[in-house]
């Protein structure tokens, strides 16, 4: 006899029980806050159009950031063929019959990193005050989670070392020293020697830095100046992903250029949104708890009374004892 | 017939004979092999022995051991489930090796983990420095598997106190009685614990998927995955009771559990179908059923039908009730379930048309040596502790 | 005689030389080498040169400073007095004629009228076009009216320098004196164009020998420019050019990276931008002879779009980015599959599951059938 007992049961357990699998995994109704842009954030802009592709960055880059030549397994140096252990910065060539564009990538410096959502100790993480995403090796185990999260496949693991890194573009937060930003020529800027290598190299300010926003009016001056130049005369990054603070200009389309197409919904927006509406104040994770235990302490009960013989317990040989 | 009034209390016992027979030694030379390659690994970094990419930086390691390990080892938590708070009583029997082979899922897991992390060593910061905890769905799980990993061994300790309660030494004995007392008494949090935290972690599993957001195919991205993967776990967990259950009763000459195998797996039918129907309706309602006519779409179809060909099987009552169908069943949940799995961690996700990655040969050898190691210790768990029911509630009942 | 250096051979006087054909085939195949033509070329034109074959030359000077004129001069292979009086014969040229006034113009008519069709035209200097063209008159005549007329019977026109390529410095903003280059006057007409401030007379000389020898022109580009000499630009070549990849650029005359050779690029140096052949072809034989080996940045002189328009330290943009190879591309392939590993991971597994299926039917075996 599938008793009453054991149906009312199934159904409370169905409405209450197994409340911790659903609260555990629907999907929260409540969509967390976006992000903002930081006060002060600082960013790039790259202009392919500008960009002439003599790699200056690339090799400044490895220098302020001391990373070793490129080499590859046999020993020979090489050229590094995409950003990797060794690489912070790369120029890369677009090339399609008569399309020719030189593509800089680095770290976009999203405004919602989904490498810093993923990382479980906050060892990627934003800078509140310049928006720049910063790596904490004291607080990274290896796991790169940030590398399955990042949608620019940015954050590089150093896979050929017994004791590895992270390695990414920090905007060259190294070199500031505590140099103060100072205002000059529509951008916010260090002293020379302070601010981002690349930037500093360029010798056709086809990469700049400065705040975000001035960068964005820059860019959008660039635009109006000569409309149609521009693919879709827009900016890259000013709303993908919930926006970068690494923006991009270019005149042949974004996606030839491996930068992908996002809406304006931050990346970790759906997890994110989930795992808070899930874990905020742990709160659904105890209630589940309560309402297990109370099952199963209403279920020992329910069958001492009826036979004597405790059947839903917990290892289970004490009857070999009684 | 009244689950209350058939069960008995199975009296579990070790397995007799030799540990070191020859299937035993093979089972070491494969795991010493991998440790072998192990110690490779911790000298000269994860890119001397594996084919991961900076495009594909998890590979067989994490989406087999780790997500599709600890599904294997839900098996506890599938069948504790059904004992404890459906309040199925008949299929107690199964609990304890159920737990042991979680224990070992679990725990490898944890030391795949340690293997994959590229700077293992900081590994103890995780629980540590709890100020700097993060809304990383992968930080629920760490915590979470830790934390589950004493849950089990606390679930499984009763097998040890019994066997030191037969001690000849009196203050051993009484110390493994008072134990015993203890977990019996604490039994239902720690039981409560043991469901609740691999629901949590379970289904954290999908949500980390969610993280690689567009590179992740959308016929996987739902927001239901974490839903999915409590699903997938389950129908995982029911498939390797099954098939543990046959083969452990076949090779040590315990009675089998037939019937009550029979009605556990009626119940993994239809969760197998319950996931099923979840899944297209899910890809139908997003209006995503556009994307079937694609290499990854047929990928999809192939993973759904390895569900209902398990639930076929299950279909009829005749294969339910055969041991061999019923093994067979499990094979297929298995198949399902780690296809589903597999499929989420690497084959719908996508860094890019031009990364590529096959484990490389040192890789599957730790892979291969993770698994040996579980089957040894499984021989030696079984053959030191009271773990595998000597009795059936068959058997009982018959004599 | 001939081969040996040009002092030598001044003393010994123009009147003691004499054709010697194994040395003058030697002299004729260093010049073709240094303008890019085959030897068999240099080996007809000595052929023709010793049978007293010479092309006529009418050369013109308009609104110029001669430098081309002068860098000719400063040519050591052929040396100026092998050129005029073994090479070509040099009928009219305002700069070194002997014949002054009404007898120099005389000079060119009668040039003109024993070689019609024939005779080589080479321009020098920019013509103005303003106010009738009166800004430029020799002989009474403007230089429209004087370009005009002696271009009518010639066999080939050659513009030398930017002035008569396309304007040069006369042309610059606001030109005042409507100055353009020769090809603006003779429409319809070919007039090949070796621009440069000044040019680089072995571009000259190359197109001289060419027609002198084989009577055509040789390969021209979309702005008439010998192929040659135009068809690539200076920073493919450039000797610099490893500090522009390596991203090594001097950032102030006189700086480190200045005095250590680096790439002059960020000083406003044009030659990514500009066709000529400069860094191939020094000037007159001395090593380095040439703007950037001195350590200057290239002013784009042989380019209308850049010379005396984009300031001299300004940078420009890459005409033809350098070959792909040396980039990656935005998507580099990695990662592999070993078949190795495939075979090893098809064959545990499959074996995992054919083996777990077969012993299925094992584990029932001893179980009573179930009786429905």
């Amino acid at each position: 006899m599938a008793t009453t007992t054991d149906r009312r049961t199934l159904l409370k357990v169905l409405a209450a029980g197994s409340a911790a699998a659903v609260t555990c995994s629907s999907p929260a109704a409540a969509a967390r806050e976006k992000p903002a842009v930081p006060p002060e954030a600082l960013g790039m802009l790259y202009d392919t159009t500008a960009c002439i592709g003599c790699k200056a960055c690339v090799v400044s880059c490895r220098e302020a950031n001391h990373l070793e030549p490129d080499t590859g397994a046999e020993g020979l140096w090489q050229m590094p063929e995409d950003l990797n252990g060794r690489t912070k910065n790369i120029i890369k060539l677009y090339h399609e019959g008569d399309r020719v564009s030189f593509m800089k990538s680095q770290c976009m410096h999203c405004v919602d990193p989904a490498c810093a959502s993923a990382c479980m100790l906050h060892a990627f993480h934003k800078n509140p005050v310049n928006g720049v995403v910063e790596w904490d090796p004291f607080y990274c185990v290896g796991c790169r989670y940030c590398q399955m999260a990042c949608p620019f496949n940015i954050p590089k693991f150093e896979f050929d070392k017994a004791i590895p890194k992270m390695v990414k573009c920090e905007l060259c937060r190294h070199r500031v020293e505590g140099a103060a930003l100072t205002k000059k020529d529509g951008f916010t800027r260090y002293p020379k020697g302070h601010g981002p290598a690349c930037c500093e190299v360029c010798p056709r300010q086809a990469v700049i830095y400065g705040k975000r926003d001035e960068l964005l009016l820059e860019a959008k001056r660039r635009i109006a100046e000569e409309p149609g130049k521009y693919f879709e005369d827009r900016v890259y990054g000013e709303f993908e992903g919930g926006g970068t603070q690494v923006l991009y200009l270019s005149h042949v389309p974004f996606e030839k250029l491996g930068l992908p197409k996002l809406g304006t919904e931050g990346v970790p927006q759906t997890a994110y949104t989930i795992q808070e509406g899930l874990y905020k104040g742990f709160i659904a994770p105890v209630a589940a708890y309560a309402v297990l235990a109370g099952v199963m302490l209403r279920n020992r009960r329910a069958n001492q009374r009826g036979e004597g013989a405790p059947a839903a317990d917990d290892s289970g040989n004490q009857g070999g004892r009684q | 017939m009244n689950a209350h009034v058939s069960v008995h209390e199975p009296i579990h016992t070790p397995v007799p004979g030799p540990l070191f027979t020859r299937q035993f030694r093979w089972l070491l030379l494969v795991a010493g092999v991998g440790v072998a390659v192990t110690i490779w690994r911790f000298l000269f970094g994860l890119g001397a022995v594996t084919n991961l990419s900076n495009g594909y930086p998890w590979g067989i390691w994490i989406a087999f051991d780790v997500v599709v390990g600890t599904a294997l080892g839900c098996g506890g938590y599938a069948v504790a489930l059904l004992v404890f708070i459906l309040n199925k009583g008949e299929y107690h029997p199964l609990v304890r090796p159920a737990v042991l082979t979680s224990l070992l899922g679990y725990g490898l897991a944890v030391l795949a983990v340690t293997v994959d992390l590229g700077r293992y060593w900081d590994l103890w910061k995780v629980p540590i420095f709890f100020w700097q905890w993060s809304h990383s769905p992968q930080l629920e799980v760490a915590l979470c598997v830790m934390l589950y990993n004493f849950v089990l061994l606390a679930e499984l300790s009763p097998a040890l106190w019994e066997k030191l309660e037969k001690s000849p030494r009196p203050r051993v004995a009484a110390f493994a009685s008072k134990a015993m007392r203890f977990i019996h008494k604490g039994g239902v949090w720690i039981i409560a614990l043991g469901i609740l935290l691999p629901t949590m972690h379970q289904s954290s599993l999908g949500t980390m998927m969610l993280l690689a957001g567009p590179r992740l195919h959308a016929l996987w991205f739902t927001p239901w995955l974490p839903f999915l993967f409590i699903l997938s776990c389950l129908i995982l967990g029911y498939g390797i009771v099954v098939c543990e259950a046959s083969f452990a009763a076949k090779a040590f000459g315990r009675p089998r559990e037939t019937e009550m195998l029979g009605r556990l797996a009626n119940v993994a039918k239809w969760v197998a179908l319950f996931f099923v129907a979840f899944r297209i309706g899910d890809v139908a309602l997003s209006g995503e059923l556009g994307l079937l006519a694609s290499p990854l779409g047929a990928v999809f179809l192939a993973e759904l039908a390895m569900h209902l060909a398990a639930a076929a099987v299950l279909m009829s009552a005749t294969r339910r009730a055969d041991p061999a169908w019923q093994v067979r069943a499990g094979i297929l949940l298995i198949l399902a379930g780690t296809g589903f799995r597999l499929n989420t961690y690497l084959v719908a996700f996508n860094p890019g048309e031009h990364y590529r990655y096959f484990p490389a040969v040192p890789e599957l050898l730790i892979t291969l040596g993770f698994v040996a190691a579980e089957l040894a210790i499984y021989l030696w768990a079984v053959k030191t502790f009271p773990i595998l029911g000597g009795r059936t509630a068959a058997a009982t009942r018959r004599s | 005689m001939l081969s040996e250096t040009p002092s030598t051979r001044a003393s010994l006087g123009l009147l003691d030389r004499e054709l010697r054909r194994r040395d003058f085939l030697k002299f004729c195949t260093l010049a073709a080498a240094a303008v890019g033509l085959p030897l068999s070329v240099a080996e007809q034109f000595a052929e023709a040169a010793v049978l007293g074959k010479k092309p006529s030359v009418i050369w013109l000077h308009f609104q110029e400073c001669t430098g081309c004129t002068e860098s000719l001069l400063r040519t050591t292979a052929p040396a100026l007095d092998e050129l005029i009086l073994d090479l070509i014969s040099l009928d009219y040229h305002e700069t070194l004629l002997v014949p002054s006034g009404k007898l120099a113009e005389e000079c060119r008519h009668a040039a003109m009228e024993a070689n019609a069709g024939k005779y080589v035209l080479i321009v020098e200097g920019a013509i103005p076009t303003k106010d009738g063209g009166i800004y430029c008159k020799i002989g009474g005549q403007t230089a429209i009216e004087m370009l005009n007329e002696t271009a009518e019977k010639a066999g080939a026109i050659i513009a030398i320098g930017s002035c008569a390529s396309w304007g040069g410095i006369p042309s610059a903003d606001p030109n005042p004196t409507g100055a353009v280059g020769a090809h603006e006057i003779l429409k319809g007409k070919t007039v090949v164009s070796i621009p440069g401030c000044p040019a680089n007379p072995y571009n000259l000389l190359g197109t001289v020998l060419q027609y002198a020898t084989l009577g055509t022109l040789p390969a021209l580009d979309e702005l008439n420019r010998p192929k040659f000499a135009y068809g690539q630009t200076i920073h493919e070549h450039c000797p610099r050019r490893a500090h522009f990849d390596a991203g090594r650029f001097a950032l102030e005359y006189g700086d480190a990276g200045h005095r250590e050779g680096w790439c002059l690029y960020r000083l406003g140096c044009k030659g990514p931008a500009t066709h000529a052949n400069c860094s191939v072809n020094h000037f007159n034989e001395v090593v380095g002879a040439w703007p950037i080996g001195l350590g200057h940045p290239c002013f784009g002189c042989t380019e209308q779009k850049l010379a005396f328009r984009v300031p001299l330290h300004d940078t420009v943009p890459i005409d033809r980015p350098t070959p792909p190879d040396t980039y990656p591309p935005i998507h580099a392939e990695q990662g592999g599959v070993s078949p190795i590993a495939t075979g090893i991971a098809g064959l545990v597994g499959g074996a995992v599951v054919a083996g777990a299926w077969m012993a299925a039917k094992k584990v029932g075996d001893d179980e009573p059938k179930p009786q429905n």
